[in-house]
């Protein structure tokens, strides 16, 4: 009679209820966590544009991304690390033009006026002409020109070192900085790279292509060709140099690209 | 009688399935980086067979200039798909589980009964353990032509800093047709695989969810018969 008060002793879970009850947990859990995933992608895609500054026009938790993976891939940044190099033969007899961003908007370009302009550290401005230049040590160098687009392009240059162009100059102090930006003469177009980059043994300031003066389509007198970046960053024309501990504003950085956009 | 057996691990499913969105979105941001310069076609004789991609294909899906977009979004799911992969990788090393996965001497000769079966040619069935030869060939590929997706992906990347990898996958230009054609791969692994899956059926399908299938249990002894019989066969073929 006692046992009456008792509950039932539970009978254990057929076969099939227990195929039904593991079924209904996991897809249970399979939905939610496919809900949860989707709702994270819509949030992804719907996420706002990250405030234009140095950088602009990407979604803000892309832009994390891209900065924080920036900061990963360039531990593996080495002065060492150069790009593979060509004979003169391979070279492109005429190269691409991609793009004459402030250089088909500048008509009144006087390129027998030339000079770059240096922002030095005490806020004066040095001018350097295109003879002062050409007096330095010449560096050629033949290698695979690459486009962010996809498209490369094995291309012949030759011009000074931009490490020598800094150490002949004395602008070592300057140099110090952590950033260094260029611009076309009326401004339309700029760069911003970092001093790893700058220094690399690669990197030119150059005045000739195929071992003539560059054209003005490609950047007459003076361009820069930085093989450790993208085509973007190898700016044309430069008008002015300057240094700091800040990222420069940059173009196509603006544009939603990779502000490093290194190689 | 029903018997509920252990399939698929906790682990082997998880990261089946943050694969399948995380590679879809690979794929997809893949091609605005492709699109903005789309170079690849086959030609034979200098007759242009395939053009990747067609006028109608653009025209169809309203493709846009997407490449700062897409670059973007590719650069970030490529953590997730590598740590996701990384993850399959190690366990399926350390669990043993690579012993039912990776194919061993009689696979690629029971791979063609696996076909012949499938395509309704030969009624025998073949082999089938936790994966079937066919299986065991197509689920191991997939795995390393995601390892190859990571690497030539990292050559095209950073070329300069990893011109060693640059350089084991044949140089930029080719490690950029390789990276393209693995993708390539994945599509066509993704519609065969769809057809598969639906055609084994709801029992194959439940166990990639919930980890268990359902098979019909003999009675115990003969069982044992069964086993006695096979070991027989084999002893009598070596």
């Amino acid at each position: 009679m006692k046992t009456n008060h008792k509950k039932p002793a539970k009978i254990p879970l057929t076969v099939d209820q227990k195929i039904r009850r593991r079924t209904f947990i996991s897809f249970g859990t399979f939905l939610a966590l496919g809900s949860g995933a989707f709702v994270g992608w819509k949030w992804l895609l719907n996420a706002p544009e990250e405030t234009a500054g140095i950088t602009a026009g990407a979604r803000a938790p892309l832009r994390r991304a891209l900065n924080k993976t920036e900061l990963f891939f360039r531990n593996f940044f080495s002065n060492k690390h150069l790009v593979k190099t060509y004979p003169v033969e391979r070279a492109a007899k005429s190269p691409r033009i991609n793009s004459l961003i402030g250089i088909e908007d500048d008509e009144d370009f006087d390129i027998a006026a030339w000079k770059l302009q240096v922002k030095l550290n005490n806020q004066k401005n040095r001018y350097i002409t295109i003879e002062e230049i050409k007096a330095l040590p010449k560096t050629e160098i033949v290698y695979d020109f690459k486009c962010v687009e996809g498209w490369d392009e094995i291309q012949y240059w030759a011009g000074v070192k931009l490490s020598d162009f800094l150490t002949h100059f004395q602008l070592e102090n300057e140099a110090e900085k952590q950033y260094m930006g260029l611009e076309t003469p009326n401004g339309a177009y700029y760069v911003g790279l970092e001093r790893e980059s700058i220094l690399h043994t690669q990197t030119l300031l150059a005045y000739e292509m195929n071992g003539k003066a560059i054209s003005t389509e490609h950047g007459a007198p003076l361009r820069l060709i930085i093989p450790v970046k993208y085509g973007i960053k190898n700016l044309k024309r430069i008008g002015m140099i300057s240094f700091s501990n800040s990222r420069p504003k940059d173009y196509w950085a603006e544009q939603g690209y990779d502000y490093y956009s290194g190689l | 009688m029903k018997v509920i057996k252990e399939k698929h691990s906790l682990l082997m499913r998880w990261t089946h399935w943050v694969n399948f969105p995380v590679l879809a979105i690979m794929i997809w941001s893949g091609l605005f980086i492709y699109w903005a310069n789309d170079a690849y076609g086959i030609s034979i004789f200098g007759f242009t067979l395939i053009k990747f991609f067609p006028e109608w294909f653009y025209d169809y899906f309203h493709i846009p200039q997407r490449l700062a977009e897409g670059m973007a979004f590719h650069f970030l799911f490529v953590w997730f798909f590598f740590i996701n992969g990384l993850l399959y990788v190690v366990y399926t090393v350390f669990s043993g589980a690579w012993r039912e996965l990776l194919p061993n001497k009689n696979s690629f000769k029971e791979a063609w009964l696996v076909l012949l079966h499938d395509l309704h040619i030969r009624k025998t069935v073949p082999p089938q353990k936790k994966y079937n030869a066919a299986q065991r060939i197509a689920y191991s590929a997939i795995i390393f032509m995601g390892l190859g997706s990571v690497i030539t992906g990292l050559a095209i990347y950073k070329p300069v800093q990893f011109y060693w990898i640059c350089w084991l996958c044949g140089g930029y230009h080719f490690a950029r047709i390789l990276h393209f054609a693995l993708t390539i791969g994945y599509v066509f692994f993704f519609l065969i695989h769809i057809v598969q899956v639906a055609l084994a059926g709801w029992n194959n399908f439940r166990a990639v969810i919930a980890g268990f299938e359902v098979v019909e249990d003999q009675a115990q002894p003969k069982v044992q018969e069964l086993t006695i019989e096979t070991e027989d066969k084999d002893e009598n073929k070596s």
